[in-house]
């Protein structure tokens, strides 16, 4: 009996723990995803480089495009683009690994920061975005 | 072999070869600079016996980085003769590099701008895609960076000839990189060299703290420079 509840109790404990972990992770994972995927390019501040890659800090594509940004994340972009009225044409790999949900928070994390304060996406906005734009499989 | 042939045969070749790859070791054999501080001597070096009047001495010969002839991005000829009497911070990458390169180049801009009005301190970027990145490709990529050709040289040529050079510049670069680094894997490496082509410090061109450094010890190279002239 003494042994059960013992059992019980550190059962709870490591639910405990494994759920505040999930939660936090979580919180953090738009910023981890832009670190894991954007950062090298657009910089740590969104700043980007001069006019080889585009700012997605107070960038304007981001609102105009909105729509679009959930299949560019996914398939990345070819081609001559205007930010803020500068010309930029270098492309940009696709993170086609990413889920729905993964490309929702790291979207979700872009409109947020580096001084943007645009509306946030729900996961299933993303879902229906990305429908055009079907991952490819290698 | 006599004793005597098998000392001339010893004389005659190198006498003691060291590798001397940390900065630590190296400084304590480097001549003191006009402050005190100076920067070391890296890469291997070996001694050398030699006759000067009737008298033995040992000179030390330095790893140097070799002649070379590359084109940049105003399709002018760069070689040793373009950093003669300069000092130059030099590194490797590719413009289509997805990886550490756009990171490489934005803190190769602090260098290019805290030190834009100094003459005597060059920078080389080397393509180690050099089949892509075309004079033109180049020149497209210097402009959208906004620096200007006599001061930031971006190289292409030969690509054995740049995969050479970048040993001797102690930088690894590969051709067989996975798809996330595009294609190629490289050293993000800033190299600092001297007015005799030895290198004389290796930072890490992907963290703002080690370029800082690299900013700092910079006016020590070129101080010691200064120096030597007089």
């Amino acid at each position: 009996m003494r042994k059960n509840r013992w059992r019980t109790s550190a059962l709870g404990l490591l639910l405990l723990t494994t759920l505040t972990q999930c939660f936090t992770d979580k919180q953090n994972e738009g910023q981890r995803l832009y670190a894991a995927n954007c950062q090298s390019c657009h910089m740590e501040d969104g700043s980007g480089l001069r006019s080889l890659i585009p700012p997605l800090a107070g960038a304007d594509y981001l609102q105009q495009h909105r729509q679009q940004l959930p299949c560019l994340t996914r398939h990345g972009i070819e081609g001559p683009m205007v930010v803020n009225g500068i010309e930029y044409n270098r492309a940009m790999p696709g993170a086609e690994q990413l889920g729905t949900d993964e490309i929702t928070n790291l979207l979700n994390y872009i409109q947020t920061n580096f001084g943007n304060s645009n509306p946030r996406y729900t996961m299933q906005e993303v879902e229906q975005l990305l429908e055009p734009c079907p991952p490819h499989h290698n | 072999m006599s004793n005597n042939s098998k000392y001339l045969a010893i004389r005659k070749g190198v006498i003691a070869a060291a590798v001397v790859l940390s900065a630590g070791l190296a400084s304590g054999c480097s001549e003191s600079g006009a402050n005190g501080k100076t920067l070391p001597i890296l890469g291997e070096r070996e001694a050398v016996e030699r006759e000067l009047n009737g008298k033995t001495v040992v000179d030390t010969l330095y790893h140097q980085i070799p002649d070379f002839a590359f084109v940049d991005q105003d399709s002018q000829q760069v070689t040793q003769q373009t950093v003669e009497g300069k000092i130059y911070v030099t590194d490797f990458f590719f413009t289509s590099c997805p990886s550490i390169c756009p990171k490489m180049k934005s803190q190769m801009l602090r260098v290019y701008e805290k030190f834009e009005d100094n003459p005597d301190l060059l920078l080389l970027s080397h393509s180690i895609d050099p089949q892509h990145d075309t004079v033109a490709v180049l020149k497209d990529y210097a402009e959208r960076l906004g620096v200007k050709a006599e001061k930031w040289h971006f190289l292409t040529g030969e690509k054995d000839s740049i995969y050479d050079i970048a040993m001797k510049y102690l930088v690894a670069v590969q051709e067989e990189g996975d798809a996330a680094s595009g294609g190629f894997t490289h050293g993000g490496h800033f190299v600092l060299v001297d007015g005799q082509r030895r290198i004389r410090g290796v930072y890490d061109g992907t963290k703002e703290a080690s370029v800082d450094q690299l900013i700092q010890d910079i006016p020590l190279l070129l101080n010691e420079k200064r120096h030597a002239k007089k």
